[in-house]
């Protein structure tokens, strides 16, 4: 029999025709909205007049442009506002279900539906948001879309796309204390650049993965686009049917059961091949930071900034505010920023919270906490974290995107340095000139802890990060 | 979407690599319900300066370049999905991209938006671009029908790489939803054959 790969299996599982010297047809399971890139497609079907052919399919979210504090009051910023009541609108007239702000499952939208089990093994799902490629945690072929594809998917529940070539990233071994799923998807990155996955679908597989918590998959699979992949996935298994199990919409008794088989087939066959391979010892793997301005210019945080004679380069480090040779550890940083759909999920918190405890940030830090979703957000209190968070002077807000992108209140002033635990590093995203470093929830708050960039994992070998 | 099937025009060239779609449209100004307009915020960041004036060393304000095309350094288009790039540069006015590399997802926005990302390989981006630096009336020829690239008066030419399927919906002047819409029959055999 032929051997498949996990990415093959769910994508044959999905054609519905193929184009005679063109693409396929791709069926859609699920289908993410926000407010940001789907009124142009609400606009376009509308003016066609072609009615939406799915709705049941389609989950949508307040997320990119929600103000994080007194969610309850009108929106101030007149176009936001202007978006999600249009988001609003749009959903109603069509009868698509919103978790828009105030619902208790308001949140980032790769961060709510996966907690609530909208996501399963084996689907196909798309959102007009790059970093829809966090869903291949699961072993579903999730990735981000166009406006337009948004419009065609609201008219077909289908896509036009022409099949990616598959590319396995195997890394093997035992992570190194304080080592975190941020760390060994930004060392992946710094290893093979931010095109290496144009054109690819990203496998991960080995002992690294498999040890790995679903929220750790997530972080890892959310940041395949930043080295150019259309998406990144990791084979269901126990931790999988674990973490769906249970799950608003997750299948129950039998049908769940019946379902679990099914994902059992998925994982890759023996002996199946890949388009391009590559294979990385976790040993080598330490934490890391980002110095320039795209994902891939980072470094062990111990390291030094490579010299590199090339003008990008240049511009680039230029932009941080940087020199060539220089070393990171040790920097003053004003602003550190825990959110976004890398690391918002209950985990990073909860490992947050327990380098925290005890401690007090620095007086010339501001450090925002902001849960990935109003769900997250209740498990912090409920848990104690948020009593943590508050004695040790770090700010929580409500959910959303927040300064991820900038796109409401929560910039990052210019020329300041931010360590963030986004995904993203590029000139101005978190607000003109703001100058951003990416890395784990956990160098990002020690950092906020020593008001400078620490090795943390130093300290981590003599602490438990374990809260008793 | 209009109808493309040759273009002869001048180019705007910008040789700086990994151009991300935060710089040809800001975060910022996403906050838009409708796809106009967008063309006033193209490459905003480095068009103006902070007080709102125009950079003046920024290529897009020097009158000596102008056109319909805009040649750009390796891997354009990197970074957010977000189609407002494609509007953004359509709006602006250019029909054609030319770099020797582009982002998947900007690639497929931008034909979608009849945008026609054209790659090249390195050697000819940098005659390209020492074209233009030599004369900036330099013009560019493309040809859809022969998936061809030229600089007009000189031996630099190239074939391109184009999907059969999107080639012809751009000539027609078709886009996806009126073909995906056509198939709705087979769409929903397939669900009703669907065991997960
Ligand atoms: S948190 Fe950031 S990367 Fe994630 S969906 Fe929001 S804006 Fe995009």
């Amino acid at each position: 029999m032929e051997k498949k790969t996990l990415f093959d299996k769910v994508w044959d599982a999905h054609v519905v025709d193929t184009v005679e010297n063109g693409p396929q047809i791709l069926y859609i399971d699920k289908h993410l909205i926000h407010e940001v890139t789907s009124p142009q497609a609400f606009a376009e079907l509308e003016e066609r007049n072609i009615p939406v052919f799915r709705k049941d399919q389609i989950v949508a979210t307040a997320d990119h442009n929600v103000p994080t504090k007194d969610q309850h009051l009108p929106i101030q910023d007149l176009l936001s506002k202007k978006q999600v009541e249009m988001l609003t609108e749009n959903c109603n007239k069509q009868g698509i279900t919103l978790y828009g702000l105030g619902h208790p499952y308001q949140g980032i939208v790769h961060v709510m539906a996966p907690e609530l089990g909208i996501t399963q093994p084996g689907m196909t799902m798309v959102c007009g948001d790059s970093h829809t490629s966090t869903h291949g945690a699961f072993g579903t072929i999730a990735f981000g879309i166009g406006t337009s594809q948004v419009a065609q998917v609201f008219a077909s529940q289908c896509l036009l796309l022409s099949k990616p070539k598959s590319m396995r990233i195997t890394v093997n071994g035992k992570l190194k204390n304080g080592v975190l799923p941020k760390d060994v998807i930004l060392y992946i990155i710094a290893k093979l650049g931010t095109n290496s996955g144009t054109g690819y679908f990203v496998e991960y597989a080995g002992d690294v993965f498999k040890d790995m918590t679903m929220e750790g998959r997530m972080t890892v699979c959310n940041m395949s686009i930043e080295m150019g992949a259309r998406g990144g996935m990791i084979a269901p298994d126990e931790t999988t049917f674990e973490y769906v199990k249970g799950r608003e919409f997750a299948p129950e008794g039998d049908a769940f059961d019946q379902k679990v088989a099914y994902w059992k087939t998925l994982p890759t066959d023996e002996g199946a091949t890949f388009d391009k391979e590559y294979e990385f010892d976790a040993a080598d793997i330490e934490p890391m930071v980002t110095y320039g301005t795209n994902p891939g210019m980072g470094i062990k945080i111990t390291d030094r900034i490579p010299e590199i004679n090339d003008v990008s380069f240049e511009k680039s480090i230029k932009y941080m505010g940087f020199e060539k040779g220089e070393k990171l550890l040790g920097k003053p940083i004003n602003y550190v920023f825990v959110g976004s759909c890398t690391n918002s999920r209950i985990e990073d918190f909860r490992t947050a919270a327990a380098y925290i405890k005890g401690k007090q940030k620095a007086d010339n830090v501001t450090a925002l906490i902001v849960p990935g979703s109003q769900q997250v957000a209740k498990q912090i209190k409920a848990e104690g974290l948020q009593d943590i968070f508050e004695a040790a002077g770090f700010e929580i807000r409500q959910s959303g995107c927040s300064a991820c992108l900038g796109m409401n209140e929560d910039k990052i002033p210019a020329g300041e340095y931010c360590v963030s635990t986004s995904n993203r590093n590029f000139e101005g995203r978190q607000g003109p000139g703001a100058r951003t470093i990416l890395a784990s929830p956990l160098v990002a708050v020690a950092t906020a802890i020593a008001g400078k960039i620490v090795d943390v994992s130093k300290e981590i070998e003599e602490e438990e990060l374990v809260i008793a | 979407m209009e109808k493309f099937e040759k273009l002869k025009s001048q180019a705007i060239p910008l040789p700086i690599e990994n151009i991300d779609t935060d710089q040809i449209i800001p975060a910022r100004f996403l906050k838009a319900t409708n796809k106009v307009g967008f063309g006033e915020n193209l490459f905003r960041d480095w068009r103006f300066n902070k007080d709102g004036s125009e950079n003046e060393s920024f290529v897009f304000n020097n009158n000596k370049y102008s056109g319909k095309i805009l040649v750009a350094g390796d891997n354009f288009g990197c970074g957010s999905s977000r189609e407002h790039a494609a509007w953004a540069l359509t709006d602006y006015g250019f029909k054609v991209v030319i770099s020797s590399y582009f982002a998947d997802i900007f690639k497929g926005n931008a034909l979608n938006n009849g945008l026609l990302p054209i790659q090249v390989s390195p050697e000819t981006l940098k005659a390209v671009f020492n074209a233009i630096e030599e004369n900036a009336n330099t013009e560019l020829i493309v040809n859809l029908e022969d998936q061809t690239f030229e600089v007009a008066n000189t031996d630099i030419k190239e074939s391109f790489d184009i999907d059969a399927y999107k080639k012809m919906c751009l000539i027609n002047g078709y886009d996806d939803i009126d073909f995906l819409v056509s198939k709705r029959e087979k769409i929903e055999a397939f669900e009703a054959s669907r065991k997960f």
